[in-house]
């Protein structure tokens, strides 16, 4: 096992990607002569060449329609959005192209593309530089959305999204990129829509996914050393399709829930999987569902401000100490 | 010459021009040829025709747009084009989709929203599509086929293929982001592409000089300096030979065109559009033009059609149609277990070249 960065991890995979299939190219702005914003792409226009790794106009909604085109005849493009904030721009060729084509022309045409953006706030960027839009894509039948919270599923996950016939939408997260963790050495995959109990625990169960599955996992451990208390972390990984069964058995195990969530609260991530969980898990359940999430402001400037907005282990650890059963309470 | 005079001499030769009506003379043609052209707008003329009053009986669902006189457009787009080159174009589709080789009976299908339909029925009026004819779709949003199109020319351009693309859209889409955004790749990544605008002269109800700051819409081309012509879109001689030299420098420079036909929507924007914008003596005017009754009258003029010949052909596309709409009527809708087929592409069936 080989510790890198989330940032490393996603920079090998594209280039193994790059190596092992002629019809994958990667395209976006920024990504070839300057590296990428985020330097994911870093030295890859230096060694597959300019056919293959694609620097675009400023131009969104264009470049994923043609790369949407591209994948129409059978090329396997992996898009890099700069930040999810500009996606917005693309959402028609996205929403009413991509992830309609397959269904709407009587399953002729698979679109095998991958559109990787990281999200998040925390970076004082600001109200439209700070957003998670996750729940708009995990909406939409016809997308695939997975958000990986480590460098060993974000290279798992990544390979699947490539191989995968149908559009993926890949979350990254600021915040991650310099996250570091262990990989295991040679060829994986991570399946698409398999949740992961990233700590087995029986007193509560936290539901989380992308960064805010990483900071659950610290102030899991954190409480269990602290207190006693034990408490279970399921890291989502994907959010279309989304594991519906692991998130029961964990909450059916536990009799508690929390939803964790960098994004805004109301019609989230969190809201999805509360309902499941009183659809399908309610004679276990010893407590309300409860959901941790971001407040619901356009995510301001002022770092005091931006402090106040954003959920994080404070909020978490409360939410836990308020749920877990009394006889843990201290 | 050092860089700066090889673009400007590019520029120079990337013509912007105006042609007026065909200068192709019908001795120069293939008789055989001619006379197909005018059977197909013919049908095509027939085929919309019957759409309308499929509709009216509510055998057609949804929107329906047709293309009653713009018959020399579709038909001469077409025929500029090779078998194997791939077409994208917007929701008044219905000719394209037959002009491209996909079977009437399969098209009409696809109206009534049965399984034979070369959408299996999911699709409908606007987006017809049959990867086997490479017609990659008819796009009910409003420019969403152009950058889709422009991405089928970056895959050919990758893949070093012989087949070029062409891009068909209205006269509205010109005013769009994703016109403009897709030109601009076009020219940059020098893609095998057409971009082909049926100027029919309204956008629904909006007069196409009231929508667009340039009323001769070509022109918008050279802000990508881009090779561009408007043609006669009645003559489908002019058109077809517009496809023609565009598709060359496709295939052979790897350079896009912007082409306006200028044409005439003879109803209104769809089936239940009752058309009350529109000045009657306009209308009148605009379909005295009828294309399909300039090329028969021209075909007549020359010799190579006579009366019964004429005659023939009528009969002989009432006969196909009257095929088309029987196989429509008696195939069977899909099955509503079938619901769920094709929301994601399974990933053990290979997804190759296309």
């Amino acid at each position: 096992m080989a510790e890198i960065t989330f940032r490393q991890a996603l920079n090998e995979t594209l280039r193994e990607e790059l190596t092992r299939d002629e019809n994958v190219f990667l395209i976006g702005e920024e990504i070839g002569n300057f590296e990428g914003s985020y330097k994911i792409t870093a030295g890859l226009l230096k060694d597959f060449g300019p056919r293959r790794v694609v620097d675009t106009p400023i131009a969104e909604n264009g470049f994923v329609g043609l790369a949407t085109g591209a994948a129409m005849l059978g090329l396997r493009p992996i898009v890099e959005i700069m930040t999810i904030n500009f996606i917005i721009m693309a959402m028609d060729e996205i929403v009413n192209h991509a992830a309609k084509i397959y269904y709407m022309f009587g399953g002729q045409c698979p679109i095998p593309m991958v559109i990787r953006t990281p999200g998040g706030g925390g970076q004082q960027l600001s109200a439209t530089h700070s957003q998670n839009l996750e729940v708009w894509f995990s909406h939409v039948p016809g997308l695939k959305v997975v958000a990986p919270s480590t460098p060993e599923d974000a290279k798992g996950l990544l390979r699947s999204s490539v191989l995968d016939n149908n559009p993926v939408i890949f979350l990254e997260n600021l915040a991650l990129y310099n996250v570091r963790g262990e990989v295991p050495e040679g060829y994986y995959t991570t399946p698409i829509g398999q949740a992961k109990v990233s700590k087995e625990g029986t007193d509560v169960t936290v539901i989380s996914y992308s960064r805010m599955a990483s900071v659950a996992l610290d102030v899991a451990h954190r409480i269990e050393q602290e207190t006693g208390l034990s408490v279970e972390v399921v890291d989502l990984r994907s959010l279309r399709p989304l594991d519906t069964e692991t998130i029961i058995n964990s909450v059916k195990k536990t009799g508690r829930g929390i939803i964790f969530e960098e994004d805004w609260r109301t019609y989230g991530i969190g809201a999805e999987i509360a309902a499941t969980l009183q659809e399908e898990a309610f004679d276990y359940l010893d407590a309300p569902i409860k959901r941790v999430a971001s407040v619901e402001v356009p995510l301001p400037y002022s770092k005091p401000l931006e402090l106040a907005a954003l959920t994080g282990a404070r909020q978490l650890i409360e939410a836990i100490n308020e749920l877990a059963p009394r006889r843990r309470r201290r | 010459m050092n860089k700066k005079q090889s673009q400007a001499s590019d520029a120079n030769k990337n013509e912007q021009r105006a042609s007026g009506s065909s200068t192709a003379l019908l001795e120069n043609e293939d008789r055989d040829t001619l006379v197909r052209y005018y059977h197909q707008m013919l049908f095509i003329r027939h085929f919309e025709e019957k759409s309308a009053e499929m509709y009216n009986k509510a055998r057609i669902g949804g929107y329906c747009h047709l293309n009653l006189g713009e018959e020399a457009t579709v038909v001469g787009f077409c025929a500029g084009l090779e078998p194997k080159d791939y077409v994208y174009a917007n929701y008044r589709e219905h000719g394209y989709a037959v002009g491209r080789g996909i079977p009437p009976e399969a098209v009409m299908a696809e109206l009534f929203g049965k399984e034979t339909g070369c959408a299996h029925g999911r699709g409908g009026s606007m987006h017809m599509f049959d990867v086997n004819h490479h017609f990659m779709g008819g796009y009910g949003i409003v420019g969403g086929q152009i950058p889709l199109a422009t991405g089928a020319a970056f895959a050919l351009a990758y893949r070093g293929a012989h087949e070029i693309v062409a891009c068909q859209m209205g006269d509205g889409t010109t005013n769009g982001g994703p016109f403009h955004e897709s030109l601009n790749m076009a020219k940059i990544y020098r893609l095998p592409i057409i971009y082909f605008v049926v100027n029919n002269q309204y956008g629904m109800g909006l007069a196409a000089d009231k929508g667009s700051a340039v009323g001769e819409l070509y022109r918008k081309g050279c802000a990508y300096d881009m090779n561009s012509v408007r043609v006669d879109g009645n003559d489908v001689l002019a058109v077809r030979d517009a496809m023609r030299a565009a598709a060359r420098l496709a295939r052979e420079d790897r350079q896009p065109t912007l082409i306006e036909a200028v044409s005439y929507r003879f109803r209104g924007h769809s089936v239940v559009d009752p058309d009350r914008y529109r000045d009657r003596e306009e209308v009148e005017r605009g379909r005295s033009h009828d294309p399909i009754a300039m090329f028969a009258q021209r075909l007549q003029d020359a010799g190579l059609l006579d009366d019964a010949a004429l005659a023939d052909i009528e009969e002989q596309t009432q006969q196909e149609l009257a095929a088309a709409v029987k196989f429509a009527e008696e195939s069977s809708y899909p099955p509503v277990e079938g619901l769920f087929d094709f929301v994601y592409a399974p990933n053990d069936a290979s997804a190759g070249e296309r």
